[in-house]
């Protein structure tokens, strides 16, 4: 059942509206205000930036609903900013200063945010988004997941999407397939593919080579539209392709390699192709980010919330 | 001078070259990552395929560890972050560790499960945990950790000996440590499985302290500020095998007994410490023994709150003095 995607139209391709690209720009420059403040001693703990993969949420974010529950991993910056344009709260809890999303207690990876959810564990988000999905089933809304190429590697990803397909519940799982595992390249880490491994379950399977956003909302609309209508699970799988290291500085890739990868960045093309534009929001965005930075540098650090003995029902979704 | 780190890989390669039958697998562990820590760095340059990177599959590496060991090979497993053999706790307590005794009969499971172990980075919580604590008192299970003492070789031949699955913990910010440091004021012993620290010619201790190999450098930093402001002796133990609790020597004089465990409270390694050596010291003690833990808490992310959760020098000081005041 896989649904590949529409060859890219040659041209004319349709411009990348102003928000997008401010949406792909902070992103951009946030994670790379992150690295500086890391190599200034700064920050401490890790990071790991989605450089290079940040047009996956700027294109899926407008296809996702207020209601929709999102479920983020590791690199999770992008995935929060596209969808929460708030950089002041996810710095504030990255460097564990005031206005910290989550009290400083998560940091970079364990985030929890209106319907926006990450933890750090791999694969340990896809049965809870199974369950988040159970329940919306039949309102419209669904609960996406990101995941890794990697994180197939976890036992917890089949059982969820077993139970996901059985149940017809409205999961989207996004696979960020960028080739990669922290070191380890996935043709020594994955038998198969992930297509056939959507296939074992019925669940449909969607590949997404373009990294244009509009043309992939194009593909996607239709499709998650099934997802919240049937419901029914779906996965998209973006072959896409991480920039920076895994982290930090443990980067094992040849210079060869990383200069292909380098070839694939958004970056350039979209300064190419509408340069005016592009330098204006590109400024502008790298202004904003200075700007957060030095506001949220200047806060005094979280205090540590106490933790109440049970949930109070207002910290429900 | 040696670090943790590069002492553990050194006798993982001297473990690897006398001994054919060793295998070793986890996440990144091939050159040239050579581990998330650097502690397989070289191994799969030197040993080819009995080093081998895996999927993302703690559960499963365990599982396959465990066939190896079955089938008269020797297996050990690395779990990139400690936090994770929550993911392999099946196939370490249901299966590897039952194993060796369910059927009826021994049968010899020599499998090591390496786990970086620790906060005090700023990983947060699902990065930074002591997990020794679940794995106590799993029949056919011994838990052992590093420590700047004691021979990390000596401690793999000994796992394998036993024939039975151990776990073995490696504090992280031990790893950025050297071997065998105490700082000017301190000396130090190894008899049996307990390395021992004193204060040379400095007479019988006000306080034993207990305490497992991650937090070494802090324990000594306490004790280091009670001896120099608070004018109180300490002596400490550190045992390489944690569970089942090896024989502690020389605390039939002790006035007081610590333990100090990083691990979070409630059920603890402190607490199963204690328990051993009550009936022992029972009527010699002056007062209860203490245990000082980390708080029970999730380990914040923010560094200025995860030092408050963690066993800090500052910590031990207050409860040694508190004790003995
Ligand atoms: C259960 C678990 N095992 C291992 C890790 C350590 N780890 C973090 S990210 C990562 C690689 C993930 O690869 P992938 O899923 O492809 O995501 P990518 O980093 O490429 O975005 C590993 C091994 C973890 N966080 N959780
Ligand atoms: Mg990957």
């Amino acid at each position: 059942m896989t649904v590949t995607a529409a060859a890219p139209p040659r041209s004319p391709r349709p411009a990348v509206a102003d928000r997008d690209l401010r949406s792909l720009l902070l992103i951009r420059h946030f994670e790379r205000a992150l690295l500086r403040l890391f190599e200034r001693g700064v920050l401490s703990g890790t990071t790991h930036t989605c450089l290079g993969q940040e047009y996956v949420p700027v294109a899926l974010s407008a296809l996702l609903r207020d209601d929709d529950f999102v479920f983020s991993n590791h690199r999770g910056h992008g995935h929060f900013l596209a969808r929460h344009p708030d950089p002041h709260g996810l710095l504030a809890e990255i460097m564990g200063r005031e206005g910290a999303l989550c009290g400083g207690v998560g940091g970079s990876q364990h985030i929890y945010h209106q319907r926006f959810l990450s933890t750090g564990v791999q694969g340990e988000s896809l049965p809870v988004a199974t369950g988040v999905a159970l329940k919306l089933a039949g309102t419209g809304a669904l609960a996406c997941a990101y995941i890794g190429d990697g994180t197939w590697g976890e036992g917890a990803v089949y059982e969820a999407l077993n139970m996901a397909s059985l149940w017809r519940v409205p999961l989207l799982v996004v696979v960020e397939h960028n080739g990669i595992a922290q070191s380890t390249p996935t043709s020594v880490q994955m038998a198969g593919t992930i297509a056939a491994r959507a296939a074992a379950f019925g669940v449909r399977h969607h590949h997404v080579a373009s990294a244009d956003v509009e043309e992939i909302r194009a593909g996607l609309a239709p499709l998650l539209d099934a997802v919240r209508t049937e419901p029914s699970p779906l996965v998209v799988e973006f072959a896409t392709h991480r920039l920076g290291p895994h982290s930090k500085g443990d980067d094992t890739r040849s210079p060869e390699e990383i200069r292909r990868v380098r070839e694939s960045d958004w970056y350039d093309r979209y300064a190419e192709a509408d340069p005016e534009r592009f330098a204006r929001i590109d400024a502008e965005q790298r202004d904003l980010v200075e700007r957060v930075v030095a506001e949220v540098s200047a806060r005094p650090a979280a205090q540590a919330a106490s933790a109440p003995s049970a949930p109070s029902p207002e910290a429900r979704p | 001078m040696t670090r943790v780190s590069e002492h553990i890989n050194q006798a993982l390669h001297d473990l690897m070259e006398s001994d054919p039958s060793v295998h070793l697998l986890g996440e990144d562990v091939c050159d040239p990552y050579g581990g998330a820590f650097k502690v397989t760095r070289g191994l799969s340059s030197r040993f080819g395929s009995r080093v081998r990177s895996t999927p993302l599959s703690e559960g499963a590496i365990a599982g396959v560890g465990a066939g190896l060991a079955l089938a008269g090979d020797k297996a050990i497993v690395e779990i990139m972050f400690a936090d994770f053999v929550a993911l392999a706790f099946d196939q370490i307590t249901n299966f590897a560790a039952k194993s060796t005794a369910m059927y009826g009969r021994p049968v010899p499971v020599p499998l090591v499960v390496r786990c970086p172990t620790g906060g005090n980075r700023g990983y947060g919580p699902t990065h930074s945990q002591n997990p020794q604590k679940h794995f106590i008192g799993v029949p056919g299970l011994s838990l052992f950790e590093m420590t700047p003492f004691h021979d990390a070789g000596d401690l793999l031949t000994r796992m394998f000996d036993l024939g039975r699955p151990c776990l073995f913990f490696e504090d992280k910010v031990l790893y950025t440590r050297q071997m065998h440091d105490t700082g000017d004021l301190f000396r130090f012993e190894v008899a049996g499985d307990v390395a021992r620290v004193y204060v040379d010619g400095a007479g019988p201790p006000d306080c034993t302290l207990v305490t497992h190999g991650g937090l070494v450098h802090r324990t000594l930093d306490a004790m280091r500020a009670l001896l120099l402001e608070d004018e109180l002796v300490c002596e400490l133990l550190v045992p390489a095998q944690l569970y089942p609790v090896p024989h502690l020597p020389r605390l039939e004089d002790a006035p007081h007994v610590c333990v100090v465990d990083d691990g979070t409270e409630g059920g603890t390694w402190a607490a199963e410490v204690a328990t051993a050596l009550y009936p022992r010291l029972w009527g010699r003690l002056r007062r209860p023994i203490t245990l000082v833990n980390s708080a029970d808490s999730v380990i914040p992310a923010a560094p200025h709150l995860e030092r408050e959760v963690l066993v800090q020098a500052v910590r031990i000081r207050a409860a040694v003095r508190e004790a003995l005041s």
